[in-house]
């Protein structure tokens, strides 16, 4: 919609040195005035001049969010010839979205795809022969945030708000099929019938809300775990690609106890690592513990780097990981390539290749036992066979050789789109926070119309409310899908 | 051979309730009108149920109304029960229905047209298009005969190749056994309009003096009947009501339709014609409701000099042996005599994306359609057609502008919009909640929407103008002062809200505080408003709403503005939507069927994405 105050993060949605959150649109320093304090002063910066850098904090509440540099500009001289902000912050995916939240709590909307572009096209400040250009970047970038967004929404969040916009949906329609054949349908009772239904949920909604704030550092890269047996130079692949001494590197087998995380970048592409104690048999609590841990990781993790000695034969602790493996896409390192080679790539090969015949015979006998817990059609077929092979990379995390192969492989990876960041369990994508907050209000409002006891019909407009809000993350439309629902569940009619 | 040859400005085909509606909107503003008709007896016919209004109709006839049109004083004549529907909700779902003579009410709207200068009416089957250079000049009779016109208004019904059926049995007529129209679909399609084929039905009528109404409920009208018309006095609709039958079907009912399922022509396949799922025949309820044990049937009289009660709730095309038996297993209906039996009907329509928002079709200019000839269905909706068709055909011979009402404005804007805008697979009824402003849109103030527009196109008054003016300054100055005056905490203030079970005051609050407490309202505070002047119960009535639901209508009016931005950017009708880039091609599809007019109507298209709205949005600038 053409008209309104948009925002959106206009760097690189990854880790850069600082990140620009923009703002465009008619209210845009109607909200940086409610949100911006400055470092010394009062005034306030919509009355500023144009084209002027600001120094000081957004607050979220009385809570410093980051400290930030605002540059202030006055349509029409800027890009979209709106008024437009801009606040750089410290980089840092985490910190940008905490402004852009703070951003929208405070009356700018997420940006769609190509809006900063297509409102600068608008306005004239791109001139016709770049028109098609243009266009192609909007619809591309539309098809990639589609692919994202649905990406980003799988398995049980897709399923859960799915359910709760068909409940408010079937609400909704026995509602207006009640007002359009009053004589077929009573609604006597209805309203405190759905009373404590709509407070659950909203309940709900919230709860997925929260998942999106708790996860937010987490959630913004590819989870990587780096596994493998003690002493394999876990450590010292990932003080290699951090490119510096993080964690504690010994000659001592099962010095990293516990897990570390880190962030870091590889060619624009975030990668929060997990470096995790070397998996064994061990009578050490401590050491348990922390490969308890490493288990838990794996299992959520999106991508495994498993590093093995090339120094030293294959036992059964590689055995173990390569068994923790299964249904992980990985990448295998066979690390102290500056050391004499004892095992070999084909070793390893042959030895992943093993403990999938035997899992597999293995699976034969449990089958039933553990049933899928997802009804994901790639999963069974994963079961049999692993897709893809792992490759398998020469290194020296000591000298530093055979990085960059890992870094190439890495990218390769990502762009092939085999690298995805996996998250069920959370809202990622900043849109679909967005909506379920939209959401959310909505169902406040039918509360707080049920109990100001104004009648139905004044409820189900903030019912379609939270399910045009909610379809909109699923990709459905409420207006036809609630005509078919009227006549889908209820008898109406002459 | 000698033909007729005659010059007229309009040519209306078809006399049902579009049709009427169009010819008095030409007629009245001025234009030589001939309406068209199969047969002069059956002007404003009734052949389905005997009710007009009810939930969102009730709102149609309304606006129609408030633009000047027939439809809602004609009931308030010829009615013999009325109700308000919904009372006990919102004031934007309050729907009127009245239950109407059927009889009276074809020969009062006959009457009318027949007073109204500049129209005629005509018997005769208008059997072909006279189109040049993608411009409708004429229409040809089936006699031969040819009529020359500046504009022409197709309001066939469910006429053309019309079908009846039931069981086996088919009879190639109209409703009623009247005569279908068997030739204006080729011509048509010769001109490239695409056509599709619908389906309805109707219950039986049966002989009132066969049935036992102490086995069914009696349902009455409403006390105090309120008028459809804003120009009906509501003194002059205080008549005697006849009462309307509520009985139910039960499981050996549904038995004998499950039996008999196989010799239906529905589920035989012997129907071609797309049905309404709104309005269900009871072997398709029997059989998408199977859970349910029993179905609603109303028993209503279709007219005061007849004996023939509509059964409402039971329409069929079963076997006329087994309509017999599935009628008289209903309680009270046990010795019942069908006097006319239940049948579907199949008709020809068209696609309504050919035409534009006033109703002229896209690529035969001059050539204006409106009601079930346009994928509708309904005597309301057809009505609301009716009379815009008609006003955009005499403002075309006019050279004015076309008259269209957005989806923000009235009930009649969101049925157009719909029509013209969605692919339609079923006959279309209205419903409120396809309205996304309803609060807006209600049926109390469709006078205040639309007469103003009534009165600029000239089929309203200057009377009634003024009377309309006059009632808006009083609305809002009694707004303003419920909104500044205040009343203290003295005890007669505390009793009344005392009496009223409302809290009461700690300090002085304004009228219009009290007015949106839920258990107050702006009548009930006459006791303690000193100050207050009589005002007319209309006025009162808004002055009550805007207070009371203030919260919500601002609500709906912001995201009016945000919708009317949308309107607002037009596509220009010659756009070559093949040379707009990056369209998808599903995208470029729907566009080329239905050729918005604005982005606002492009978006609401399905299979239009918000990108590709964008792309369109680029390239028009």
């Amino acid at each position: 919609m053409q008209g309104d105050t948009i925002a959106a993060i206009s760097s690189a949605a990854a880790d850069s040195g600082i990140g620009i959150v923009r703002i465009s649109g008619p209210d845009s320093f109607a909200v940086i005035d409610r949100i911006y304090r400055p470092k010394k002063g009062s005034r306030k910066l919509s009355e500023k001049k144009s084209h002027t850098i600001h120094y000081g904090y957004i607050m979220d509440g009385g809570d410093v969010v980051d400290e930030v540099l605002v540059m202030i500009m006055r349509g029409p001289g800027t890009f979209t010839a709106e008024d437009t902000v801009e606040i750089d912050c410290h980089g840092g995916v985490c910190a940008m979205r905490k402004i852009l939240e703070t951003v929208i709590k405070n009356g700018a909307r997420p940006a769609q795809p190509g809006e900063f572009t297509r409102r600068a096209f608008l306005n004239g400040r791109i001139d016709l022969s770049q028109a098609e250009a243009v266009m192609d970047v909007i619809q591309s970038k539309n098809e990639y945030a589609l692919k994202n967004s649905v990406s980003q929404l799988k398995g049980s969040v897709r399923k859960e708000i799915t359910e709760l916009r068909g409940q408010i949906l079937y609400h909704t329609a026995y509602i207006e099929a009640a007002l359009d054949d009053p004589e077929h349908i009573s609604l006597d009772g209805y309203k405190e019938k759905i009373e404590d239904e709509i407070t659950e949920i909203g309940e709900k909604i919230r709860r997925l809300i929260s998942t999106a704030d708790n996860g937010c550092i987490l959630k913004e890269g590819i989870r990587t775990v780096i596994v493998g047996r003690p002493n394999a130079g876990k450590s010292s692949v990932l003080n290699a690609l951090l490119g510096e001494e993080r964690a504690i590197v010994t000659e001592v087998a099962g010095t990293t106890r516990d897990t570390l995380e880190e962030t870091i970048n590889l060619n624009g592409i975030t990668l929060i690592i997990t470096d995790t104690a070397g998996i064994r048999e061990t009578e050490d609590i401590v050491e348990k513990i922390g490969i308890g841990r490493a288990r838990e990781k794996l299992e959520n993790a999106d991508l495994v780097l498993y590093v093995a000695d090339s120094s030293e034969k294959l036992d059964e602790n590689d055995a173990a990981v390569i068994r923790m493996l299964r249904d992980k896409k990985g990448i295998v390192l066979l690390n102290k390539s500056d050391l004499e080679t004892v095992t070999t790539r084909e070793m390893i090969e042959a030895m992943i290749e093993r403990e999938d015949e035997k899992a597999e015979e293995a699976d034969g006998d449990s089958c039933g036992e553990n049933p899928p817990e997802e009804e994901d059609a790639g999963k069974p077929n994963s079961r049999r066979k692993r897709v893809p092979e792992y490759p398998v990379i020469s290194i020296s995390a000591l000298e530093g050789t055979g990085i960059d192969l890992l870094e190439e492989k890495l990218k390769e990876m990502f762009y092939q789109g085999e690298l995805s960041q996996d998250n069920e369990v959370c809202i990622t994508n900043m849109r679909h926070k967005a909506l379920l907050m939209d959401a959310a209000e909505s169902l406040e409002r039918v509360r707080e119309s049920i109990s100001l006891g104004m009648p139905e019909d004044f409820l189900t407009i903030d019912l379609m409310g939270a399910c045009e809000a909610l379809g909109e993350i699923t990709g459905e439309t409420a207006s036809e899908d609630m005509i078919n629902e009227i006549f889908g569940k209820f008898c109406l009619g002459k | 051979m000698k033909r007729v040859e005659e010059w007229v400005d309009v040519v209306v085909v078809g006399a049902g309730h579009a049709g009427c509606e169009a010819a008095l909107a030409c007629a009245r503003l001025g234009m030589e009108t001939i309406l068209f008709t199969v047969s002069a007896d059956s002007i404003a016919m009734m052949p389905c149920n005997p009710n007009i209004g009810g939930s969102s109709k009730g709102h149609l006839v309304r606006e129609v109304d408030a633009l000047g049109g027939e439809m809602g004083k004609n009931i308030d004549r010829t009615f013999i029960q009325s109700k308000m529907l919904n009372l006990s909700k919102g004031p934007a779902v309050h729907s009127l229905r009245a239950q109407a003579d059927k009889a009276e009410y074809s020969r009062s709207m006959r009457k009318v047209l027949q007073e109204t200068e500049h129209l005629k009416i005509r018997q005769m089957e208008v059997t072909e298009l006279i189109v040049e250079d993608g411009t409708l000049t004429g229409v040809r009779t089936y006699s031969g005969a040819v009529y020359h016109c500046r504009a022409c208004i197709l309001c066939t019904g469910t006429y053309l190749k019309a079908r009846c059926i039931y069981g086996d049995v088919s009879t190639y007529t109209g409703p009623n056994g009247l005569q279908a129209a068997n030739y204006l679909t080729d011509s048509l399609k010769a001109n490239g309009v695409k056509m599709y084929r619908f389906k309805t039905g109707t219950p039986a009528r049966i002989d009132g003096r066969s049935i036992d109404f102490s086995k069914m409920q009696e349902q009455k009208g409403d006390e105090r009947v309120v008028p459809f018309s804003f120009e009906t006095d509501p003194a002059s609709v205080q008549i005697p009501q006849v009462s309307c039958w509520l009985t139910y079907t039960n499981e050996d009912t549904h038995r004998i339709i499950r039996e008999n399922l196989d010799r239906s022509p529905l589920y035989s396949g012997m129907i071609e014609g797309t049905g309404p799922r709104y309005c269900p025949s009871i072997e398709d309820k029997v059989v998408k409701f199977a859970d349910k044990d029993r179905h609603q049937v109303f028993i209503e009289p279709e007219g005061v000099h007849t004996n023939e009660m509509y059964v409402g709730g039971m329409s069929s095309s079963l076997p006329e042996d087994v309509q017999l038996a599935m009628y008289r297993s209903v309680a009270g209906l046990e010795h019942a005599d069908i006097v006319r039996n239940a049948y579907a009907i199949e008709y020809d329509c068209i696609d309504a994306r050919q035409l534009d928002l006033s109703l002229e079709f896209r690529n035969i200019r001059g050539l204006f359609s409106a009601g079930q000839f346009n994928g509708s269905s309904g005597y309301e909706e057809a009505a609301a057609q009716g009379i815009i068709a008609g006003i955009n055909a005499a403002r075309k011979i006019q050279g004015k502008e076309p008259l269209i009402l957005d989806r923000s404005e009235a009930y009649i804007g969101v049925l157009i919009d719909d029509l013209v805008t969605k692919e339609n697979h079923e006959p279309y009824r209205m419903m409120t909640s396809r309205a996304e402003y309803r609060l807006l849109l209600r049926q109390d103030n469709a006078d205040l929407r639309l007469t103003p527009k009534g009165y600029e196109v000239g089929l309203i008054s200057e009377e009634r103008y003024q009377r309309l003016l006059e009632k808006e300054r009083m609305i809002q100055e009694e707004t303003k002062r419920v909104k500044k005056t205040s009343v203290g905490t003295e005890e007669e203030v505390q009793e009344f809200l005392r009496s009223q079970e409302s809290t009461e005051l700690r300090s002085s609050a304004r009228l219009s505080e009290l007015i949106s407490r839920p258990e107050l309202s702006y009548q009930k505070l006459s006791v303690i408003d000193r100050e207050r002047k009589e005002l007319p119960e209309e006025v009162q009535e808004q002055v009550n709403i805007n207070i009371k639901y203030e919260g919500y209508l601002q609500r709906q009016l912001k995201q009016v503005e945000q919708f009317k931005k949308m309107e607002a950017r037009k596509i220009p009708q010659d756009i070559d939507y093949d040379k707009v880039p990056s369209l998808r091609t599903e995208a470029r599809q729907k566009l080329k069927e239905c050729r918005p007019s604005s982005i606002g109507q492009a978006s609401r298209i399905a299979g239009v994405s918000p990108a590709d709205v964008s792309l369109l949005m680029i390239y028009i600038r």
